[in-house]
């Protein structure tokens, strides 16, 4: 793995992005209505329950949809077999696609917290880390999957098949606990539960504890788990 | 694999002509040679290394059959991006753009460019590092006859500077520009000669008609 490659490849994701505004704008404003949208449906004290949880999902199905459909298009195109063919190492693809999706990740996680907290008047600490590493393991997810996907239509129904069984089981809807057993053990396996924990810990004790800490720090762990199995899926040779 | 029993040699400095009509197994040879191609059995080497072995990456040029370059991107910016990729330096991007004369849409988004542009683009792409050897996936097809004679004359340039060229085509009228030809048939290598020893051979008017002849004849 080179720095001077991976960095070259973010840099250039950017600047097809940037070729792209309306791609841009959408990625940006959509989780920004969103809260908006549920501030408005919620009085004051159930917005401060659910805001915040939403505030990390909503970055993630953004991420995920854009990195599956930005990597099959690279699969697709043929420019990933031409990369292949020279030097570049595939931890320089997906992390130059981390790092790029990962910035775009944290402008759009502070631009929706702080406005969020600002003009929804959402009051919990530590929301902003939260939707961060959301929109980061939705960027590894949507690598991973696009793996599995042969067209664009397949990578964009992946979404409602990755993503919202951990919408159900991540205890937005029913807390984990109250789950029957076997979906409770298998929200376990599921990273959106920690945010949702991690959340949790910041509603109750109006103040990021270490168990907050711990929380994220499990879906980093997941986010590059999935950046490393996806890094696994490329192949130098195709048939 | 769709190919069987290929070989030949290449000195530095020749342009080797891969001709055969659509679905004879041209794409999957050269897919093989630059080592994305899953290979069954038999071994291929490529500038005494194994195809596709990392110390190649730099010293073979590859240009796909269809433009594999951002159509989001500009044309400078995608020669940029691949040059980094490469370690070429930075100016070997003005140096590709010059040879295959697209100094003019420099900042132009690809995918506004025309068929015949992108395609040079592609073509930039695959020039970039300076390459020994430069393995091409029919670069020629539906362009116009002018582009087609000025890609040539960079092919011969390219040679005549010491670099080795794999180039394919169906249309047989090319293989004139050609040192050695590969005639393929059926996933199968019929003839490796060079162009008049092939219209000597045959006793056919052009080279079209010779690999007619050829295959009426069972001459592989």
């Amino acid at each position: 793995m080179s720095w001077t490659r991976t960095y070259a490849t973010a840099r250039r994701i950017l600047e097809q992005l940037r070729h792209d505004p309306r791609t841009l704008a959408l990625l940006l404003v959509v989780p920004i209505v969103l809260m908006g949208l549920i501030a408005w449906i919620f009085p004051a004290h159930d917005f401060d329950q659910y805001g915040p949880p939403l505030l990390g999902i909503f970055p993630m199905l953004v991420m995920f949809l854009v990195t599956s459909v930005a990597t099959l298009r690279e699969r697709t195109s043929g420019t990933l077999e031409r990369l292949l063919a020279m030097p570049l190492a595939k931890a320089d693809f997906i992390f130059g696609y981390a790092l790029a999706f990962g910035v775009l990740a944290t402008l759009q996680a502070v631009l929706v917290s702080g406005i969020s907290f600002g003009l929804f008047g959402l009051e919990v600490q530590g929301s902003a880390a939260i939707a961060v590493t959301d929109a980061l393991l939705g960027t590894a997810l949507g690598l991973f999957v696009s793996a599995f996907a042969a067209t664009e239509f397949q990578a964009v129904q992946f979404m409602p098949a990755i993503l919202i069984p951990q919408l159900l089981l991540c205890g937005l809807l029913l807390p984990v606990d109250q789950l029957p057993t076997v979906l409770h053990w298998l929200s376990y396996a599921m990273p959106m539960r920690y945010t949702v924990e991690a959340t949790s810990v910041v509603m109750t004790a109006a103040t990021v504890t270490s168990t907050y800490w711990v929380n994220l720090a499990i879906v980093g762990v997941f986010a590059i788990g999935y950046l490393g199995l996806g890094a696994a899926t490329l192949r130098r040779r195709t048939p | 694999m769709a190919v069987d029993g290929v070989s030949f040699d290449l000195s530095a400095g020749g342009v080797v002509g891969l001709l055969g009509p659509s679905g004879s197994g041209k794409t999957t040879l050269i897919r093989c040679l630059v080592g994305v191609q899953i290979v069954e059995s038999g071994s291929i080497e490529v500038l005494s290394e194994p195809a596709g072995a990392p110390g190649l990456r730099r010293r073979v040029g590859y240009l796909t059959q269809a433009p594999s370059v951002y159509g989001d991107l500009t044309v400078r910016g995608n020669l940029r991006y691949f040059a980094r990729v490469l370690g070429a330096p930075p100016d070997d991007v003005d140096r590709v753009l010059a040879e295959v004369d697209l100094q003019r849409d420099a900042e132009s988004l690809v995918g506004r460019l025309s068929g015949g542009q992108r395609s040079r683009v592609s073509l930039a792409t695959a020039l970039l590092g300076k390459p020994e050897l430069l393995i091409l996936d029919e670069p020629t097809v539906g362009l116009d006859p002018i582009l087609r004679r000025d890609l040539w004359a960079l092919f011969r340039r390219l040679a005549a500077a010491g670099t080795s060229l794999i180039v394919s085509s169906h249309v047989m009228e090319e293989a004139a520009h050609c040192d050695l030809l590969l005639l393929m048939r059926d996933g199968r290598l019929i003839a490796r000669e060079t162009p008049a020893s092939l219209l000597a051979r045959t006793g056919a008017g052009d080279l079209e008609a010779a690999f007619v002849a050829l295959i009426d004849r069972g001459m592989g």
